[in-house]
């Protein structure tokens, strides 16, 4: 893998730090009137999704990472691993739960999901910003009730749950920005 | 998406600010019988300082850094008080506030004392940010007051443990006491500078000379005799009682050559031409470079140097 030097480094660049793969999110130069120059970098560890802030002297280089993102649609999980395939190739790969983390509660069969692979083994899934999912357990709505008014909570098939208007009733399809986890709107089945 | 980047990046009202700018300081100099000159940017020898870094073109020499060695070189053959516009390159600058190739004012005052130089600066910069023109609050501090005021800790003494401990970040584990100063200088100090008003700091730790004068402080202390100016927390200015003796700069050439081996730099051989014009005599004199893309930045209050520049570096 090819080095970085800290004056290559932009947001979005790959690079190795403390042996975890990280996307180089913002690099400040620093420098004073005359002296030694600095960058001041945050980074995203694409392990932990953890934001890490570090100083470099101007001129260091980090490792660059063999890291990338590739669509796969989401298959099954047999408990211990989640199963995607690659829909040109068929090629299939499993990302155990350290790499679906936070994605589980939207993760629907057939989806298509971005992976991000580390040396070609699922590192992170991320799942489509927006999914269509059916509520299988909320309370029953009030009457008289219009969309905005505080809402109620929602358990989703996944397993998530979702604040929905109070008018959305079990079994219903809804659509949900997985970016913020909010209720978007219902999708008729 | 149609591909805009051949476009400039500031506005008019910036590109009609410089044009201005220019003509106030060739009235202001002409007023003062300092004649304007033009030396190369492109030359065969490049600066030696270690955290400078030139570009190099293959086949002629480097893009000029500053244009003090040429600018020395009429100082010594005669030219009496010169100043310059001039573009000034370095490598790998690229920030809110830096581009590689940015604009230098660049001025030599043979005869005046540090003093001197100062108070035209700050006639100088006054007339610029003030308008209509009045007088700007301005303060003075000695680099090791003003460190120790704002950090707690004596730039000269503290600890390098106690240096590490001033800032919350992470920094590399091997910066010596010139580096955690200078980054504690970049990150605090300035950031603590009051607003509209110009601050002068003089009096800079020994090791930080480059190519000003020496001497020892009151407190015996070796101290460079050399200034800044910030307008609020924007450095502007960076000026010298220049160093005039052969014998010391070539040391200092040499200094700055074990650094950078010491560093993983590639050699730089110290300029003999400048050797050869402070062999001949520099007269005694003070100079100073200041910024004019960050001077057009506080005039118009832009938080990117991009918003003064018509083509950055990355569209140039």
């Amino acid at each position: 893998m090819a080095s970085y030097s800290t004056n290559e480094f932009k947001s979005g660049l790959k690079v190795m730090l403390d042996g975890d793969p990280c996307a180089i999110v913002e690099n400040e130069f620093v420098k004073p009137g005359k002296g030694q120059a600095f960058n001041r970098v945050r980074l995203r560890n694409l392990r932990s999704g953890k934001i890490w802030e570090r100083t470099f002297k101007s001129g260091e280089s980090l490792e660059g990472a063999d890291v990338m993102d590739v669509e796969m649609q989401y298959l099954y999980t047999d408990g211990e691993f989640w199963h995607f395939m690659n829909p040109e190739s068929f090629e299939q790969l499993p990302a155990d739960e350290s790499a679906v983390r936070d994605a589980i509660q939207w993760l629907k069969e057939e989806d298509v999901c971005t992976i991000t692979l580390y040396n070609g083994a699922p590192l992170a899934v991320s799942p489509p910003n927006f999914v269509e999912l059916e509520i299988v357990e909320t309370d029953p709505g009030l009457k008289g009730d219009t969309a905005g008014t505080g809402g109620k909570p929602a358990k989703l098939s996944t397993g998530a749950t979702v604040r929905v208007p109070l008018f959305v009733q079990t079994g219903e399809i809804i659509k949900v920005d997985t970016r913020t986890g909010e209720y978007v709107n219902r999708v008729k089945g | 998406m149609a591909d805009n980047s051949w476009q400039p990046t500031c506005d008019a009202r910036a590109l009609k600010a410089r044009a201005l700018l220019y003509a106030a300081i060739r009235d202001f100099f002409a007023a003062r019988d300092v004649m304007e000159v033009s030396t190369p940017v492109l030359a065969a020898h490049g600066v030696t300082d270690p955290h400078i870094p030139c570009i190099a073109v293959p086949g002629h020499g480097h893009l000029q850094s500053s244009p003090e060695y040429h600018m020395k070189r009429l100082l010594a053959a005669g030219s009496g008080p010169i100043y310059q516009i001039s573009h000034a390159f370095r490598d790998g600058e690229t920030g809110q506030r830096h581009n590689p190739e940015f604009t230098l004012l660049e001025w030599y005052r043979p005869g005046f004392s540090l003093q001197a130089l100062i108070d035209e600066t700050v006639a100088l910069l006054t007339q610029q940010l003030v308008q209509p023109p009045a007088r700007m609050p301005v303060q003075q501090h000695r680099f090791r007051d003003l460190f120790r005021t704002v950090t707690g800790l004596d730039p000269l003494r503290a600890s390098l443990a106690e240096l590490y401990q001033a800032s919350d970040d992470i920094l590399p584990a091997d910066l010596d006491r010139a580096a955690l100063v200078d980054y504690l200088m970049a990150t605090r100090v300035e950031a603590a500078l009051p607003a509209n008003t110009l601050t002068v700091i003089s009096h800079y730790p020994g090791w930080a000379a480059a190519l000003a004068r020496t001497s020892q402080d009151a407190d015996g202390e070796t101290v460079a005799e050399r200034f800044e100016i910030y307008s609020g927390v924007m450095e502007l200015a960076n000026g010298y009682h220049e160093l005039t003796d052969a014998t010391e700069q070539a040391q200092r050439f040499q200094t700055d050559q074990t650094r950078r081996s010491a560093l993983g730099l590639p050699g730089m051989t110290g300029d003999p031409r400048l050797l050869g014009a402070l062999t001949a005599g520099l007269p005694d004199c003070a100079g100073v470079a200041l910024g004019l893309d960050r001077l057009l930045m506080c005039q118009l209050g832009a938080n990117s140097i991009r918003d003064v520049l018509a083509f950055p570096g990355d569209i140039a």
